[in-house]
């Protein structure tokens, strides 16, 4: 059921992904990066602009559809899922790529965002997270960290942020991953997202370089990337650091506690890290419960995780339901004038034509 | 009209009685004793034995009431006869009263010298006290104006259907059947449909079926019995001329459902239906989840809001998108219409409206939501509302909707309310063949002057090309943010949005150039005084401006069915009448619109009480506003449907 028909590839260059509007985010914005990274991925999965949508609500974010060159509904604040679950249940041969902010996602859309991913309907839905509201002059946002200063918090904020990630899998989400604006990686994570049939969330952090500066920079800087940053692969042992930087260290199970722990790997005399001794873990994207401790992992005493977190698919929302309409029209016949005369009818006057 | 309560004896015992034209019905037990399934198979006999009719359901808003208390009460009214029938009557002849709560808040509505069939065997001490009476009525001689016909139809019942070894409990779930078998004998119907409608409905446990067809046979013979004992006497109503053709009853929502479905497929597209739960609206979405097989695709949302936007990523990508609610849930609405509006995308947006504001009257009749369907959102937002009049009437009305959301590419509001939703009437069924398609038009090719894509390019009716995503080679965007008249391209320039903002407007007032007329349903345009409704005010308008004309009265009635735009010659229309009288069951929402429009001096004749209009209220207010006095505002009536229940009266 879960076996849609791929869409079929299709030859275009990142020049065919660009429209004539004028890009009309800051100069330096993180949106940029992620343009260029989704324009960048279009071309190498295949993807037919004809048959391409993207849609958004609203916040900086959400112009994003404007500039790519397909399909693009720009929608209302914080219902673009719900937007995009009509446009699949009226023509699931559509690829549609749901573009929102922590703002639209999490604070305003937040229902429609856990709807979406609970029905699991075939989608990459790229959240893009600068902690703070742009568009409306920086307030803070769902996802601005405890103390943020802003217009509506000048004392500092004192509400929890949300986890996006967290919330995605509480919400059943089948596919969880991360990136950052302008990873090299982040195009790697937006194939797996669309490789998914499924919702595929993915959680892009990114710098709003007017309201929330280098807010990501401590683990996003080039500088000590290496220590920061932990890019989980499926098969592979959950590895980060390197002895130039100061040490190999990888993440590993604390048996006693069920949480996780940083480890330190020694290396053999071949530079070979002896990650087994250590106890690190091998990264299995269909492991939820690993999925959940590795979103939740706070920065700081821990690396932060990014790449493909969780990829385990179920059918579709949109291939099941259309299955079950389809099933229910076998064999029927639809015939209008029949069911309007359906029930118990009476004729008047011996001479009545029933319309049948 | 001759009616039932028109002799003290014309029910009971009287012998020279003529047949009375019509006669009411009401149906009144606790919540969980049937009422609505009684007065809906009664509906249904009725209709098979060729009476035209209304009915009016009345519950409670809670789904199980405490038992035998007078906020449980349930009931059923229905006006029958030999005449046309367009109300569901303003008082009963008859009153089947189940418990001593259904008749203490009901007796007031029954005509003087009307019947009362109450069950003695429910009248008990608990009973009593839980409906707040301090002696037994049946016995006090309090009813004395009516005539009281009480045994204890309980004892009856289980009597019948000892044979089939129910529990007490199932044993006396039958007695609404007893109590239909015995209203059957009284009006002289045919027993078979319900017999066969019971085997139907019980196939799984046949003696369930056995043992309600016992007590419905029961109750039957019972009024034969009764009949030889003297005091009840059985009634024949002629069927009414009707044009010849084929007839079912319809409520309102079955109507929509259907309407809906035939609009589509004269648009030749798939329905896409996105709702959400709310009263009295949900009936349409449990009717087309069962058609799937229509090209209609149902999608309970998350929410009202994700309702209609589903439906419009549905129009978006080339189906018909449709969304339903009522009051509330139009209100979550209205942002994601302005899109729509913006986007210029067809829609659908039913709304069955109930009293308001916020949660209200859920289970009860208004018209309020008048000013929010027309001008409920924010910017100017311009949106046709067209409004049903009769549940029959929603068929037309949905296609209509359909057919004016696919050739303008607006979303369009269809009015109806919690009356019409619930009522049935009868209906002629009609031949979809009849009714001329209106084909809906993807754009294919690029349609600028120089092979450029236009997307708000506008063709004669100032409507935009649809544009489906998946056409090769007219990838565009576009949102709700101010655009360029052409290109569709963000634009937020003076002379586009003053250009964009003329346009949706001169397209949407532009319907009325493609609608009929406005007609008078009664009357001529010589007359003096105009009453002019809109929407489930029909039946009781209507009937009320005929018999003031009956009387010699220079009184017309114009009921108008496309509130905006309104038919272009609807002013005109007006400024000949000397008086305007507009009835609305809000505090007179259409007289303003009227007032602003052509700037007559429409009078409001306004009531907010959750029930419809009498025949005899207009009918008074008509007197009245020949004689001066003109409009003014309708009392509750404490006994009429729906009824003014109180738990401390």
């Amino acid at each position: 059921m879960n076996d849609m028909t791929p869409i079929a590839k299709f030859q275009t260059t990142i020049k065919d992904w660009e429209t004539d509007q004028e890009v009309r985010w800051c100069p330096g914005c993180g949106d940029y990066a992620i343009l260029k990274a989704v324009q960048r991925t279009l071309p190498e999965i295949g993807a037919d602009p004809s048959k391409t949508v993207f849609v958004s609500g609203i916040g900086c974010s959400s112009r994003f559809p404007y500039y790519v060159e397909s399909y693009g509904f720009h929608t209302i604040h914080g219902r673009a899922p719900a937007f995009a679950t009509g446009i699949k249940l009226a023509n699931p041969e559509l690829d549609v790529w749901l573009i929102t902010g922590d703002g639209d996602g999490m604070s305003i859309g937040g229902n429609h965002t856990m709807h979406i991913l609970r029905r699991n309907v075939n989608t990459q839905i790229l959240l893009f997270n600068n902690e703070i509201y742009g568009l409306t002059k920086g307030q803070y946002s769902p996802t601005s960290r405890e103390g943020t200063n802003s217009p509506t918090s000048p004392l500092g904020s004192v509400d929890r942020p949300a986890s996006p990630c967290a919330f995605a899998l509480g919400a059943g989400a089948r596919f969880i991953a991360r990136g950052f604006d302008v990873s090299k990686e982040l195009p790697s994570v937006l194939k797996a997202a669309h490789a998914h049939q499924g919702a595929a969330f993915v959680e892009i952090f990114q710098n709003c370089i007017v309201y929330n500066k280098d807010r990501f920079e401590d683990f996003a800087a080039p500088k000590g990337a290496e220590q920061n940053q932990l890019w989980v692969k499926h098969g592979e042992p959950m590895l980060f650091g390197s002895v130039k930087s100061g040490g190999i260290r990888g993440i590993a199970l604390d048996t006693k506690t069920l949480s996780l722990k940083v480890v330190d790997v020694a290396t053999s005399e071949d530079g070979t890290p002896d990650w087994q001794a250590a106890g690190v873990i091998v990264h299995n994207v269909k492991n939820r419960a690993v999925a959940h401790m590795l979103v939740e992992m706070p920065f700081g005493p821990f690396p932060m995780a990014l790449g493909v977190i969780y990829d385990d698919p179920r059918p579709t929302y949109e291939a099941t339901a259309l299955a079950q309409d389809e099933q229910a029209r076998a064999g029927k016949d639809a015939n209008l004038a029949k069911l309007l005369g359906k029930g118990q009818t009476w004729t008047v006057g011996g001479t009545a034509a029933d319309p049948v | 009209m001759a009616t039932l309560a028109d002799g003290p004896d014309a029910l009971t015992g009287g012998k020279e009685t003529p047949a009375p034209e019509a006669v009411v019905v009401r149906f009144a037990g606790d919540s969980g004793d049937g009422m609505q399934l009684t007065g809906g198979q009664f509906t249904l006999s009725t209709a098979l034995a060729g009476n035209d009719l209304a009915t009016f359901p009345d519950f409670p808003a809670e789904i199980r009431a405490p038992q035998g208390t007078l906020f449980g009460v349930s009931a059923f009214q229905i006006n029958f006869g030999s005449t046309d029938i367009e109300t569901a009557g303003d008082q009963p002849d008859v009153l089947v009263a189940m418990n001593p709560a259904a008749l203490k808040t009901n007796v007031g509505a029954l005509k003087a010298g009307g019947l009362i069939i109450a069950d003695s065997g429910e009248f008990n001490k608990r009973n009593l006290e839980k409906a707040k009476y301090e002696v037994n009525p049946l016995e006090d001689g309090s009813l004395e104006k009516w005539q009281l016909l009480a045994f204890d139809i309980s004892a009856l019942t289980l009597e019948a259907v000892k044979p089939f070894g129910l529990g007490n409990k199932e044993a006396l779930r039958c007695k609404n059947m007893w109590t239909l078998g015995l209203a059957l004998w009284m009006f002289d119907r045919d027993r078979q449909p319900l017999i066969d409608w019971l085997n139907a409905k019980f196939k799984k446990s046949p003696v369930l079926a056995e043992a309600n067809i016992a007590a419905l046979n029961a109750g039957h013979a019972y009024g034969e019995t009764a009949e030889l004992a003297g005091p009840l006497k059985q009634y024949h109503i002629a069927p009414v001329e009707s044009e010849p053709g084929l007839y079912r009853t319809v409520t309102g929502a079955e109507a929509i459902s259907l309407g809906l479905v035939a609009g589509a497929q004269l648009a030749e597209l798939p329905m896409f239906f996105g709702g959400y739960p709310i009263t009295p609206a949900s009936a349409i979405l449990h009717n087309l989840a069962k058609l799937k097989e229509y090209g209609v695709t149902t999608f309970q949302a998350e929410d009202e809001i994700a309702a209609i936007a589903s439906a419009i990523g549905a129009s978006y990508a080339g189906q018909l998108g449709v969304t339903s609610s009522s009051g509330p849930g139009i209100a979550l609405k209205g942002e994601a219409m302005g899109l729509a509006i913006m986007t210029e995308l067809p829609l659908v947006i039913v709304n069955s409206q109930r009293g308001g504001p916020s949660t209200g009257l859920p289970t009860k009749t208004e018209q309020s939501d008048l000013y929010q369907a027309i001008y409920g959102r924010n910017g100017d937002a311009p949106m046709p509302v067209i409004a049903a009049r009769s549940p029959a009437d929603c068929f037309d009305v949905a296609i209509e909707a359909c057919r004016i959301a696919v050739e303008y590419m607006t979303p369009v509001m269809l009015l109806t309310d919690g009356y019409i939703a619930n009522a049935a009437e009868p209906w002629k069924v009609p031949d979809p063949s009849a009714y001329t398609p209106f084909p809906a038009k993807f754009l294919t090719e690029k349609n600028g002057p120089d092979g450029e894509l236009l997307p708000f390019a506008r063709d004669e009716k100032g409507a935009r090309p649809w544009i489906k995503p998946g056409t090769p080679g007219l990838m565009h965007r576009i949102g709700g943010i101010e655009k360029n008249p052409g290109t569709g391209n963000i634009d937020y320039s003076p002379a586009s949005h003053q250009i964009m903002t003329d346009a949706r407007k001169a397209k949407v007032d532009g319907v009325a150039k493609g609608i009929p007329p406005q007609d008078i349903a009664l009357g001529d345009e010589s007359d003096t005084l105009a009453v002019v409704g809109w929407g489930s005010t029909y039946g009781p308008i209507h009937q009320a401006v005929r018999r003031a004309r009956r009387k010699g009265l220079k009184v017309s009635h114009i009921h108008v069915r496309h509130v905006w735009p309104l038919p272009e010659n609807l002013g005109d229309l007006l400024k000949g009448y000397d008086k305007i009288l507009v009835p609305e069951m809000n505090t007179g929402q259409f007289k303003t619109v009227l007032r602003d429009q052509y700037l007559v001096d429409a009078k409001p004749l306004n009531k907010t009480s959750g029930q419809p209009f009498t025949i005899a209220e207009i009918e008074a207010a008509i007197m009245h506003a020949l004689g001066g006095d003109i409009g003014g505002e309708v009392d509750a009536d404490a006994t009429q449907l729906p009824s003014i229940k109180s738990v401390n009266p």
